[in-house]
């Protein structure tokens, strides 16, 4: 399995692999928004919270039909289901892998953009927070879509209906609980309940990617 | 020692069955050739004793874990090299055969070379090369040879004799004389499904419709 998660990041890093392009989208959605709206602080740094979830939801996105098509089409993933390891954990790893590989890098980086949003002061930590909680979701959930879709030819919008209305509940909770940070509201609320959302679907969503999977390659 | 014993086996393709009441053994040690014109469902054949899909009638009994499947794709990752991308397959099985595959499917000069650069022939060695490394003693082979020159077909006939003589077994899908002197041959032209009108299997969609997109 340790194989598997070093096999996905090396393809991810080398040439064509799309590392990076998830956090350039970020960058370039975030930027945008000041063009839409107008530059007037005040008016960004109360929807900073939304477009910066927004903005990390779409990016998260843009890489999720990678997951599975890739190896569909050269193969692998045949292979993969003939060999010793479940698919339940092939699917995990490949949402791990595309966490490290879109999620981190967003979270990582999402304090710097959140500057151009004049996102305010107190609300840095709980945007580091609902990011590092609700972005392990964003993948595993998109697994299920990728699972769904791998069969497909040009399944990329198709892939984003299916997904993008599983993402509301981390969405709703993840800029509810920056927004709730940034006037110093009680935040209990809106963290337990992205964490438990994402808890739950790392524990039960692979089981129905892995089951599409094996429905797909038939 | 019999590894793959396959008793009136129905399968299907698209919810249609291709081809009935195939009945097989093979012992190790032995290799079975399948023959047949296109699309009799040779494929389907294979992918079904591969696991990939579900039989629709008859039983499939084999060792757990014992079958290496080789499909039309290889499996190789483009920006990998020779050696990583066997290695990844060696650590997937929990094995460490990759130096004996390299030599024996004579990729050894090729080590360090991306995937993307080998000719097709070389990329089809390399995915025969990982048959080497799952350890495992039942070969499935759908059309191994494709693309394959004189040279590697004999390459890989002496595989495939190294891997009898170690006490596995194959079963293959090829047009291509292996020189396989050894091999039997099964001709599955008789196997082909019969309509229903004939007795033969109902359609999926002939019985449960809900059922046939499962």
């Amino acid at each position: 399995m340790r194989a598997l998660l070093s096999r996905d990041l090396r393809l991810a890093i080398r040439a064509g692999g799309g590392f990076g392009l998830g956090l350039a989208f970020f960058l370039i959605v975030v930027t945008l928004v000041p063009f839409g709206v107008g530059p007037q602080g005040e008016v960004l740094a109360r929807i900073a919270s939304g477009i910066l979830w927004l903005g990390a939801l779409l990016a998260c996105l843009l890489s999720l039909d990678r997951i599975f098509a890739l190896d569909f089409e050269d193969g692998s993933l045949d292979l993969l289901a003939t060999a010793p390891i479940p698919m339940e954990a092939v699917v995990t790893i490949k949402a791990l892998a595309h966490w490290i590989t879109t999620g981190l890098p967003l979270v990582l980086a999402a304090p710097l953009f959140a500057v151009l949003l004049h996102l305010p002061a107190p609300a840095y930590l709980w945007l580091e927070i609902s990011l590092l909680l609700g972005t392990p979701a964003l993948s595993v959930l998109g697994t299920f879509g990728a699972a769904l879709t791998v069969g497909l030819k040009r399944g990329g919008l198709l892939l984003s209906l299916l997904v993008l209305p599983l993402y509301v509940p981390t969405l709703i909770f993840g800029a509810e609980l920056v927004r709730r940070g940034a006037e110093g509201l009680a935040t209990q609320v809106p963290l337990a309940m992205l964490a438990g959302i994402t808890a739950a679907t790392v524990a039960l969503v692979p089981f129905a990617s892995a089951a599409a999977i094996r429905v797909n390659l038939r | 020692m019999t590894l793959l014993t396959v008793e009136n086996l129905t399968v299907s393709r698209g919810g249609l069955a291709v081809l009935e009441g195939v009945s097989f053994s093979l012992a190790s040690g032995h290799a079975l050739v399948l023959r047949g014109p296109n699309g009799i469902g040779k494929t389907t054949l294979l992918r079904t004793l591969a696991g990939l899909q579900p039989p629709l009638a008859g039983r499939v009994s084999m060792p757990p874990e014992g079958i290496a499947y080789a499909a039309h794709a290889d499996g190789l990752k483009a920006t990998l090299s020779v050696c990583e991308n066997l290695q990844f397959w060696a650590a997937i099985h929990a094995t460490d055969g990759v130096e004996t595959a390299l030599a024996r499917m004579n990729l050894r000069a090729l080590e360090h070379r991306a995937a993307a650069s080998l000719s097709a022939g070389q990329k089809r060695r390399l995915g025969l090369a990982r048959l080497l490394v799952t350890g495992r003693p039942v070969w499935v082979l759908d059309e191994p040879t494709v693309s394959l020159d004189a040279a590697s077909v004999a390459l890989f006939a002496e595989a495939v004799r190294a891997h009898l003589a170690e006490g596995g077994a194959a079963l293959m899908a090829t047009h291509i004389d292996l020189g396989l002197t050894e091999a039997a041959m099964l001709d599955l032209a008789p196997f082909k499904a019969r309509p229903p009108e004939a007795g033969g299997h109902r359609g999926a969609f002939d019985h449960d419709f809900d059922g046939a997109f499962l």
